[in-house]
């Protein structure tokens, strides 16, 4: 019965999923068949493949994995970026008769896909490459608690990014705004595979999310080196010990939440419906409780970005460093009680209101103590506006008054006028993009040297720099000043013409935040090709305070060839004021973990289970199901996971280096 | 932390890394949760207390009782384990459970009473 | 030897020599049990959600059964029963590896696996019975907290025999090395886990829900 068994393997996938009708997609796909095509070229061409492999897919170390989330992130930000220019230019355009070129269903799913792009597959994926890259270094470890686990989690992160991306061309993607609130996400009235990719992609990035927390967290509390108590550790290890304890303790949450809507949409069962007794409100509810400690998730690691940051250049230890502590600990806890500020409007009431308005703005304090720390210590510091530093102060303005829209935003009756609207949406993009993006680049900025050995081209980070900082605020004040006069988010469409200046304003803001990213991108290039003038060989290009700069730029695979002992906060400051010298001989054989496939075996299949479940081919998805548990089961059964470095590779390495460090003092 | 400690018992297993249960230890608690089980079943099934909120209450207060000897009896915990590492998450997460409950249950509450004002309980269990 | 150790500059001959590295491999504490502690309370917090899906949704039985015209608490006890002897068997299969018998921490398990089997089909059956009933998932909000809930925490029960099997396979082919040993006691924790969380279901989902 052919018939019935087309059905069980293609499900509801036919010819007609691909958006032929739709010249922006059909352009887009057109686009990157050429680049990919152009990319496996250049890898054949230049033999990368085997290298490709072994030394970064396969691999397990760390650092490695570290830059793969950088790329993916930076990658998915063209995407998401993408959406965002989309939005600016429809919202300038379509007011009165012209309807612009975006239909609203198209323009639903790219407002969206921004959403869940730049949160997921950008911020994420960035902030969790840092943490991988930078935490084992500064705590003297030569790699995380579980590195097979960290390889694993980051190819299931990737996974999920292609599943988002493959709904452009198969299928579409969710229309329900990226948080996809019930009934409108449910089976009745998003039937369509949008929902279904939403679902399945952040579900099997969720798995890598949960897992690279507990990594990161049994790493910080095993592996610190000795004499590091939590006390000594840099600020930066302090604000990824309390995000990891978010991730853990959030992402399951936001797993149940989403397994129970697929429910509704694959079972038919009552959670969120409107009848038989389900309430929508109730997911509402939990994915807040996940979603508040999530934007913590995303700001704690900059914090700390800032802290190192700020220190390094204002050649200062940290002030008040225990308040810092304190702070972010606080946060994380205070996290968990603020998230119905997020629904103010749904009609719990005052009472419930004012206890949540109350909160949120108790969690504000700790944040502003932050601030105060960080100008205490520029304060009679002998500052250097490096091109990190620069990203700094631009935060330290932007995320204030980002912030202070927030508590405006805390009070019940203000947010009864302002939730959902423009204001809103400037006020999140305000701390977002001042502080999570404006940190990501300092620490991108920062780092860089440490990961590639050669510093990036200043000129080209302070283009950078001020076309983002100018850009963002002409790109965002008018969407203050239109959610004040009223205007709803998510519109597409508009009938007033007289708020047409106000959204072509905002398009030029967001042209200059493009010239940014640009910058950006050609800085990557320039500083590449200059790399020789720009190469760092002392392993310590800012004068830094903590581990990390104690080993070459870039690290060799094992980090350290003895592992430190620790006797101060600021450790490598403490080891350069005391006169420390480098080890020269009686270096041993290092224990190092293997690399594997399996990660990447057992995400890809993941991917196929997803992409099955989507569109119903239930006997591929049940193949793949069972194929990820053998896997799984498997892989538990090879016992050989490691290997030991020689004691020679290890000489040379270090020798290299001494000759590198004597060249430099020349 | 050099390599002196550790190795010397327990095939190279950190103490922490050793099953920590004594067969006295097991068998008082399964005893313990036996009764605690027990009692429970017997107090809805028999319907001993007359008001079932006071009913509801109890049988909660036992599970809660059941739940610690489980954990002290069969997951051995203590203050000590994994530098009191195990103490400090099981902590942590239990505040969060009650977070994620209690301020559920009370949110919805507030919610189903505003946004459904003619519902009453009995209500919601009749209307199809 | 290299020089390991520096003086404190300008300390007048009264600093102690500083050691700024280990010249010996320094290998860092385990952290699997840690680490499968703390992905334990990960999954504690996903029940919890269920449990207040459950809270929040329980009393809605749309015009269908309720909990005390389904529940059968003979069976639910008879279940309790079996899990909670599957614990103890866990326990004694654990006093058994710390004695390094090998042979007797298999038998333990094997009669772990049993009793686990044993409360899944009670389970499904149960299940199987309340379907036939008319008492589906997609009935109601009550109905669809319920099977839910008390479904996860069987499919946790079912990859917890999953793995136990593939342990008795591991250990039967490789004895009680360390590693065996940690992944043993990682199952341990999970195993006795499902019993706590059982003891929230039992309670607040069976006996509470027959209570008007």
């Amino acid at each position: 019965m052919p018939d019935n068994l087309t059905q069980l393997i293609f499900g509801r996938l036919s010819w007609e999923a691909i958006p032929l009708h739709e010249p922006i997609l059909i352009a887009t796909f057109a686009g990157v068949v050429l680049g990919g095509i152009g990319l496996l070229g250049l890898l054949t061409y230049f033999k990368l493949w085997g290298t490709l492999w072994r030394d970064w897919f396969t691999s397990i170390d760390h650092k490695k994995i570290g830059i793969m989330y950088m790329v993916l992130g930076i990658v998915m930000l063209l995407r998401g970026f993408a959406d965002a220019l989309m939005m600016r230019l429809q919202q300038a355009i379509a007011f009165g008769d012209a309807v612009g070129y975006l239909p609203p269903h198209h323009y639903d799913q790219v407002f969206t896909a921004h959403g869940v792009i730049m949160i997921f597959f950008v911020a994420m994926p960035l902030v969790t490459g840092l943490m991988n890259y930078i935490v084992p270094l500064q705590i003297g470890a030569r790699d995380v608690a579980f590195p097979f686990l960290n390889n694993f989690s980051f190819w299931m992160t990737t996974c999920g990014a292609v599943l988002v991306m493959m709904s452009l061309f198969v299928g579409e993607f969710a229309k329900t705004g990226w948080l996809a609130y019930p009934p409108l996400s449910g089976i009745d009235y998003s039937p369509d595979v949008g929902v279904d990719y939403y679902i399945w992609s952040l579900q099997i990035a969720g798995v890598g999310t949960l897992l690279s927390g507990v990594n990161l967290l049994v790493t910080i509390v095993k592996m610190r080196a000795p004499g590091m108590t939590l006390m000594k550790m840099p600020v930066f290890t302090w604000t990824s010990l309390c995000t990891n304890v978010l991730i853990v303790a959030a992402f399951p949450v936001l797993t149940a939440v989403l397994a129970l809507l697929s429910m509704d949409r694959y079972v038919g069962t009552n959670f969120f419906t409107n009848e038989l007794g389900g309430n929508p409100m109730m997911y509402v509810n939990l994915i807040w409780i996940w979603g508040h400690p999530e934007v913590y998730i995303l700001v704690l690691p900059v914090f700390g970005i800032f802290s190192e940051v700020v220190s390094t250049f204002s050649r200062k230890r940290l002030f008040g460093y225990a308040s810092m502590v304190y702070a972010t600990v606080v946060i994380t806890i205070l996290s968990y009680l603020v998230w119905l500020h997020h629904f103010f409007t749904m009609g719990s009431g005052a009472s419930v209101n004012s206890f949540f308005g109350i909160t949120t703005m108790i969690i504000s304090i700790p944040t502003g103590a932050k601030i105060f720390n960080w100008l205490f210590t520029m304060y009679h510091g002998r500052i250097k506006f490096e091109v990190p530093m620069l990203w700094t102060i631009g935060f330290m303005i932007t995320f204030v008054i980002g912030g202070m829209t927030g508590v405006l935003l805390a009070v019940p009756p203000a947010d009864f006028v302002l939730h959902n609207s423009l204001f809103l949406i400037a006020h999140f993009h305000n701390v977002i993009i001042g502080g999570v993006v404006f940190g990501l680049f300092a620490g991108i900025n920062y780092w860089f040297p440490k990961a590639f050995g050669y510093k990036l081209d200043a000129f080209w980070g302070k283009c950078s720099f001020w076309f983002w900082l100018v850009g963002f605020w002409v790109a965002f004040t008018p969407l203050y000043v239109l959610g004040l006069m009223g205007v709803t988010r998510r519109v597409s469409h508009f009938e007033d013409p007289s708020l047409q200046i106000w959204f072509v304003i905002a398009a030029f803001g967001a042209f200059l935040i493009l010239l940014g990213i640009a910058s950006f991108i050609i800085q990557l290039y320039v500083s590449f090709r200059n790399r020789e003038a720009l190469r760092d060989v002392t392993g310590d290009p800012w004068g830094g305070r903590t581990l990390e700069w104690s080993t070459a730029s870039p690290p060799p695979a094992y980090n350290f060839a003895f592992t430190p002992r620790i006797h101060d906060n600021d450790a490598w400051s403490d080891m350069k004021q005391r006169g420390y010298e480098r080890p020269l001989k009686g270096f041993i054989d290092i224990h190092m973990p293997k690399n594997t496939a399996a990660g990447l075996v057992l995400s890809a299949l993941s991917g196929v289970l997803g992409f099955a479940m989507i569109w119903h081919m239930w006997l591929i998805a049940g193949v793949a199901f069972a194929a990820i548990v053998i896997s799984a089961i498997v892989h538990t059964f090879n016992y050989k996971r490691d290997y030991h470095i020689h004691a020679d590779e290890v000489i040379r390495s270090e020798d290299a280096r001494t000759r590198q460090l004597a060249a430099a003092h020349v | 932390m050099s390599q002196a400690h550790g190795d010397h018992h327990h095939d190279g297993l950190h103490p922490d890394e050793v099953g920590h249960g004594t067969m006295p230890d097991y068998v008082k608690g399964f005893v313990l949760s036996v009764i605690l089980t027990a009692i429970p079943f017997w107090l809805v099934m028999g319907k001993v207390i007359a008001s079932p909120a006071t009913t509801a209450l109890v049988v909660l207060g036992f599970a809660a009782v059941q739940i610690v000897v489980h954990m002290v009896y069969f997951l051995h915990m203590n203050a000590k384990s994994e530098g009191g590492w195990n103490m400090l998450a099981l902590i942590f997460t239990i505040v969060l459970v009650v977070i994620t409950l209690a301020g559920s249950l009370w949110v919805m509450f507030h919610m189903n009473h505003n946004m459904m004002p003619h519902m009453t309980p009995h209500e919601m269990r009749v209307a199809p | 030897m290299s020089d390991i150790t520096a003086t404190h500059p300008g300390a007048a001959g009264a600093g102690a020599p500083v050691q700024f590295y280990e010249t010996t491999e320094h290998h860092p504490e385990n952290g699997t049990l840690l680490g499968f502690w703390i992905y334990l309370m990960s999954d504690c917090l996903i029940f919890a959600c269920l449990f207040a899906v459950y809270g929040v949704l329980g009393r809605n039985y749309a015009a269908g059964p309720s909990g005390a015209d389904l529940f059968d608490l003979q069976l639910v006890a008879l279940n309790t029963a079996m899990l909670l002897l599957s614990s103890i068997t866990y326990g004694f299969a654990m006093i058994e590896m710390n004695r390094n018998r090998t042979k007797a921490v298999l038998l333990w398990l094997a009669i772990t696996g049993l009793f686990g089997l044993a409360f899944l089909g009670i389970e499904m059956y149960e299940f199987a019975h309340l379907i036939h009933e008319g008492a589906t998932p997609q009935r109601s909000a009550f109905l669809s907290s319920f099977f839910t809930l008390v479904g996860t925490h069987g499919l946790h029960v079912t990859f917890g025999i999953i793995w136990l099997v593939t342990l008795m396979v591991q250990v039967g082919k490789h004895g009680l090395i360390r590693e065996n040993k940690r992944r043993l006691l990682c199952l341990s924790m999970f195993w006795h886990f499902l019993d706590v969380v059982w003891i929230g279901v039992f309670t607040f989902v069976y006996l509470m829900g027959v209570l008007p």
